[in-house]
């Protein structure tokens, strides 16, 4: 479970640079992602968390190039994948970078795949799409990629259609299909929420068996901290739109700087000790198109200052590689 | 037929209120469109025995398939068990007159996963909590509209939002609604069948904090289904692990934590999420996907993933043992 720092590198895979994606819709312009960036090097793992409408699932859209427009746009940013800015290339050449630099897996492995196709064939579209190579080498490629995610009897199962395997192993054809390409990014959406737990585990090892083996990257989308202690070496926490705090995994665990992330790690059950009870937040989120001017925690913070509901705090350090944005810092 | 308004009884906590007695739900699988034959059984929940007592919580965890969701069904009375017994107050459940069943139905009570499919969309908070009264009691309009108040302010909502139509709530506020309605007849059981899984991390913290603080008000037992570790010990007194329909470790909470005794108890620890990155766990994955209930292995279910199986896991059944005061497993390692 403790990663070793030596797999990671300094260099940076991808970089986001103050990142805006907005949405136009009758109520107004939702800002749904609201100016983030971050650093991702090769062989780390990033976590991204949040609850539900924090921008999390947004950022991972845009990251992609799938925001559909209109409503959406992305209005201001940089994305650098691999030295090049991907925001401003046509969508061709949007297509050729999808999966084979940067792939995703979503959440529900039921409807990311294909029922009228064997999972052979879905393999396979993904490197015949990216890889000029002779057909039989297409099959032979697939059918490596599914031993890679320990599909037993890779050969039998790839005439399989999608109904006829279980969540499980649904989820691992799904990465197989990410890691096909061999991206340097792979951006994981909760790919373990609809897992039972042994079958989680599994696959999460699996993950991490296949980043150590070709050092990817990989972002990894959730809202649970657990994953994120098991799974991360940096940790981003969003609330509505912009990230709050970032730091190494321990930083965020040992030392959450933020009134948000302490909330949220307060308000979570612990599996290895009695909490008499636990901290729960008051209140919802601000709605994502009529955002205060201040920070969009205050009305919910135990530590509100006036300052906050006036100026958005700055991103302060709190320590080396450990940022927030609260006033309560300064 | 109605009748008048039970009053919230009084019970002492830990007194038991129902206990199932090897229960057992076979579900007959059949070949053939028009003659159709039986050509096996699922046996979805397969000789189970467990107490609920008042004030208290029993966590039922386990995977997918494990017969958890048909316990408690049974509970519920929405399905028959094939074998086996529900006593309430130590009356037999299903062999007993209509009005005793009726009675239980209203004292069981039960909470789903989903509240955006388990509240009707079509009716006012109002009528969704008064429907259970309007059903089972007869009191005026008046009473149960005073009842309906008291319900809400219970469940931390207030008399403005009782005019309201379930979409105008989030989920977390749905899920008091559905609270509310559970409580509306003076239950004492409520099954809660994964109250929280749906609602974020921090909405979670407030539904589980509220059935703790109505559990404490009211006396009423929780079944708690559960598939998260971490929120069984906080909620649960007790915590049964089911597989392939039987309960393969019993045990009170605490218990169950510090000295996790089953080979799959142990397993489904070590494949829980840390709640600390240097959290120490035992690294125990279990190979492959839990059996198919209709052809389960022979022996101890469990043998063919167990990483302890020995020669006579394949051939003998093993029976139910208590290693210490409250806590039972069925492992032939002890």
């Amino acid at each position: 479970m403790v990663t070793t720092d030596t797999r990671i590198n300094t260099e940076t895979v991808l970089s986001v640079e103050d990142l805006r994606t907005y949405f136009t819709t009758r109520w107004g312009v939702v800002k749904a992602v609201d100016g983030i960036s971050f650093d991702l090097r090769r062989g780390e793992t990033l976590g991204i968390v949040g609850e539900s409408g924090c921008g999390k699932s947004v950022t991972m859209l845009s990251l992609m190039r799938l925001i559909p427009i209109p409503p959406g746009r992305i209005v201001s940013g940089k994305i650098i994948l691999d030295g090049e800015d991907i925001i401003p290339i046509s969508e061709q050449e949007m297509a050729r970078i999808r999966g084979s630099k940067i792939a995703l897996i979503i959440q529900d492995p039921m409807t990311s795949l294909n029922p009228v196709f064997s999972i052979g064939n879905q393999v396979e579209e993904a490197i015949r799409i990216h890889q000029d190579i002779p057909r039989r080498s297409v099959t032979e490629k697939a059918l490596e990629v599914l031993r890679k995610v320990n599909i037993p009897a890779a050969e039998q199962r790839a005439k399989d259609y999608p109904h006829q395997m279980s969540g499980g192993m649904r989820q691992r054809v799904v990465g197989a299909i990410g890691i096909s390409c061999q991206p340097q990014v792979l951006i994981a959406d909760e790919p373990t929420t609809s897992l039972d737990v042994t079958i989680q585990a599994q696959y999460l090892k699996l993950l991490k068996d296949i980043q150590r083996e070709s050092n990817l990257s990989i972002i990894f989308i959730t809202h649970d901290f657990g994953i994120v202690a098991k799974m991360c070496d940096r940790v981003a926490v969003m609330y509505a739109g912009r990230i709050v705090e970032h730091g190494s995994v321990r930083d965020i665990f040992n030392n959450p700087s933020h009134p948000y992330t302490e909330a949220l790690l307060a308000s979570v059950p612990k599996m290895d000790r009695d909490v008499d009870r636990l901290y729960s937040i008051e209140g919802q989120p601000p709605p994502l198109h009529d955002l205060p001017v201040g920070c969009a925690f205050a009305d919910r913070c135990p530590d509100v200052m006036d300052k906050c509901r006036e100026q958005y705090p700055d991103s302060l350090a709190v320590s080396d590689g450990h940022i927030a944005s609260c006033w309560k810092l300064e | 037929m109605t009748t008048t308004e039970s009053p919230a009884q009084t019970t002492e906590p830990g007194q038991v209120l129902l206990e199932a007695k090897n229960l057992k739900k076979y579900f007959p699988v059949t070949k053939g469109l028009l003659i159709s034959r039986v050509t096996g059984h699922i046996k979805a929940v397969d000789d189970i025995s467990f107490e609920l007592r008042a004030g208290e919580t029993l966590g039922v965890v386990g995977e997918s398939g494990c017969g958890k969701s048909t316990t408690a069904k049974m509970m519920l009375m929405l399905e028959e068990p094939t074998d086996g017994s529900i006593l309430f107050e130590g009356q037999d459940v299903h062999h007993t007159s209509a009005e005793v069943r009726k009675a239980y139905r209203s004292s069981v009570q039960a909470v789903f996963q989903d509240p955006w499919s388990s509240l009707n969309p079509r009716m006012r908070v109002k009528d969704i909590i008064a429907e259970p009264m309007v059903i089972n009691w007869s009191i005026s309009r008046s009473e149960q509209q005073a009842r309906v108040m008291k319900l809400l302010n219970d469940v931390g909502l207030n008399e403005y939002h009782s005019n309201l139509f379930p979409h105008e709530f989030s989920g977390g506020q749905r899920q008091r609604l559905a609270i509310a309605r559970a409580l509306a007849l003076n239950p004492r059981v409520i099954v809660l069948d994964e109250p929280v899984s749906a609602l974020d991390v921090s909405i979670r913290a407030q539904i589980m904090n509220l059935l703790k603080d109505l559990q404490k008000e009211y006396n009423v037992a929780y079944m708690l289904i559960a598939h998260d570790l971490a929120t069984v010990r906080y909620m649960c007194t007790w915590v049964a692990v089911m597989y392939l329909g039987q309960i393969v470790e019993l045990s009170p909470v605490k218990e169950l934590f510090i000295n996790p005794s089953h080979p799959y108890t142990k397993a489904l620890m070590s494949a829980a999420l840390p709640s600390h990155p240097d959290m120490e766990q035992e690294e125990i994955i279990l190979q492959g996907e839990v059996p198919s209930p209709l052809n389960p292995p022979s022996g101890c279910y469990f043998h063919p993933r167990c990483p302890a199986a020995m020669d006579r896991c394949s051939v003998e059944k093993p029976i139910t043992k208590e290693i210490s005061p409250g806590h039972s497993l069925s492992c032939h390692l002890f």
